[in-house]
């Protein structure tokens, strides 16, 4: 059984529909990723899953309806996201936002798992009381990525995580989660940069205009002339 | 005697009654951006149930303060369920509705309150019991009530603890994610109608304090106090920068302080042609002057993105 199991999944914006229902699966381990051009309908997607927007269609994690949960109920199951541009709170510091990423927890090892995040994410040990408004653009990815960790997920959802970062930061950013992943969480990545995705992950989706056109090992795709065409630049 | 140090007694403890209702149209401000103007009438059920609760007990002969407490403690409890509900049953239904419904529901819920207020405890003014300690003492020429020192240290340790509710305890910190983002602290897990019903309940309970303590403070109660004292205490908000309790508070004080100096000196600056029951002018006064310079108030950011 598949950790995420999307079925005829759809997402309307009252008369544009935006994810035309789509099928895919995460299994427990994976590192998935969904790749597309600007407005395929990735966000909405994983906007979708994470319960954020009404759709349509069927979501099944760890043989649960995830669709007849509220959003705020999915971080105790096991599922996370990492939204587009970041999400961090702004006004909160970053100590507070980590804190944060723990709220739904009780147990008593959240302080430790605090220290492993610093440890991970040595910037932002050294940041901890500043404003998460303050941060550059890395810094606000390393903490939103930290912040989601917090909350132990067994499925991690991360809306390009590469935006407007520079080459140097956008490698650490996936060493990060990379790293993550090595750690036993699955992911389900949503990316632009095609190529990187494609060779961080082990399988992939590709989206165009809210369907699925392509599914694939990540090899199989970074080798398909379509994709080197339309995604790869060549 | 000193006029200017008692119209700043005066002014203070106005200044922290405003204060306390003040931050109740600031929190559900900044957590939803909606102008609760019920509040104000929220104010005025806790005065006249605390009354209705202080006259029996009072009269069976119990202890002044123990009464008040007592009286106070059943008001705050009313108004806390009076706010979980209006929030439940006039905004959470408009949550994604235009702007502009919230806000004339708001009116609706005001006038609704105040009639019902009118059919339960009359139209009459009410003569609040002195029950409190009021023996005044004199103070480099001024005056001061022992029941206005109440007032102040009163509202100045409730604001402390909703100061550290806020910006220390968990529930805050997931009050203040909220405030920001609903949708992403909700991946963090907080159940954002949760914390707005809390936002409502909390600011509920300082209106009945807020309610208690101004008809202490007058000797009065009737059942449209809470229009004027509301409007005012919304003005304190927008003062100090609404969504942001420290500007609540500061916003509250300096209102109450122009109030009372105002109306102390009003008298002598235009040569006696306006009287001290300009007073409300005077207030409302500053408060465009201030907007004028500084649109988003005193302590404000530069106008919220949510506005
Ligand atoms: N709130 C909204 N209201 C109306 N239309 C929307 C809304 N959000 C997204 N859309 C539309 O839905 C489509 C898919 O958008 P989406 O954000 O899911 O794309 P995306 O694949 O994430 O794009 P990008 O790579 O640029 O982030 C787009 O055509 C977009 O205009
Ligand atoms: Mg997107």
């Amino acid at each position: 059984m598949p950790l995420l199991d999307v079925l005829n999944l759809e997402v309307r914006y009252g008369g544009i529909n935006a994810v035309k229902g789509i099928s895919f699966a995460v299994e427990e381990g994976e590192m998935v990723c969904l790749i597309g051009a600007n407005g395929a309908g990735k966000t909405s997607t994983l906007k979708a899953v994470a319960r954020m927007l009404p759709a349509a269609g069927e979501m099944h994690y760890r043989g649960e309806r995830l669709d007849r949960l509220p959003s705020h109920a999915l971080i105790g199951k096991g599922l996370a996201l990492v939204p587009e541009g970041r999400g961090v709170f702004a006004r909160l510091s970053v100590a507070e936002n980590l804190a944060m990423g723990a709220y739904h927890r009780n147990d008593n090892e959240i302080a430790a798992d605090l220290e492993r995040i610093y440890a991970m994410l040595p910037r932002l040990a050294e940041r901890r009381e500043q404003l998460a408004g303050t941060l550059s653009g890395g810094e606000q990815q390393m903490l939103a990525i930290g912040r989601a960790l917090m909350g132990r997920p067994k499925l991690l959802l991360l809306d390009e995580p590469s935006m407007g970062l520079a080459p140097l930061m956008v490698q650490k950013v996936f060493e990060v989660i990379r790293n993550v992943a090595a750690q036993g969480v699955t992911i389900l990545l949503v990316e632009q940069n095609a190529k990187l995705a494609l060779e961080t992950c082990g399988r992939g989706y590709v989206m165009e205009s809210g369907k699925i056109t392509l599914a694939d090992t990540a090899a199989n795709l970074l080798a398909d002339p379509r994709v080197r065409a339309a995604y790869l630049g060549e | 005697m000193d006029i200017l140090l008692q119209q700043i007694f005066n002014g203070l403890t106005l200044g922290s009654i405003y204060a306390l209702v003040a931050l109740g149209y600031t929190m559900v401000y900044g957590i939803m951006g909606l102008i609760n103007f019920a509040h104000g009438e929220v104010v005025m059920v806790g005065a006249l149930v605390a009354l209705s609760v202080m006259k029996p007990l009072a009269a069976a002969g119990l202890p002044g303060p123990l009464v008040v407490l007592v009286a106070l403690l059943v008001a705050a409890l009313v108004c806390m369920a009076l706010g979980f509900t209006i929030e439940r049953v006039a905004y959470r239904p408009l949550r994604n509705a235009p702007r502009l419904a919230p806000l004339i529901t708001a009116i609706g819920v005001s006038i609704v309150l105040q009639q019902l207020a009118m059919l339960i405890w009359g139209r009459s003014y009410h003569a609040v019991p002195p029950l409190l300690p009021a023996e005044s003492h004199e103070v480099l020429g001024a005056q001061i009530t022992e029941l206005q020192l109440i007032i102040m240290l009163v509202a100045a340790l409730t604001m402390a603890g909703l100061i550290l509710l806020v910006n220390r305890t968990k529930l805050g910190r997931a009050m203040r994610a909220t405030a920001e983002n609903p949708a992403i602290a909700g991946l963090m897990g907080v159940d954002a109608n949760r914390i707005i019903a809390l936002t409502f309940i909390i600011g509920s309970a300082l209106a009945a304090l807020a309610g208690v303590l101004v008809s202490a403070n007058y000797g009065i109660a009737h059942y449209h106090m809470g229009f004027i004292l509301g409007l005012k205490a919304f003005t304190a908000a927008v003062l100090g920068g609404i969504g942001n309790l420290a500007g609540a508070m500061v916003g509250g004080v300096l209102l109450g302080l122009i109030e009372a100096l105002g109306a102390g000196y009003i008298g002598d600056l235009t040569g006696g042609i306006l009287g001290s029951h300009y007073q409300d002018v005077f207030a409302f006064f500053v408060l465009i002057v201030v907007l004028i310079f500084r649109p988003s108030g005193l302590m404000g950011e530069k106008v919220s993105e949510r506005a």
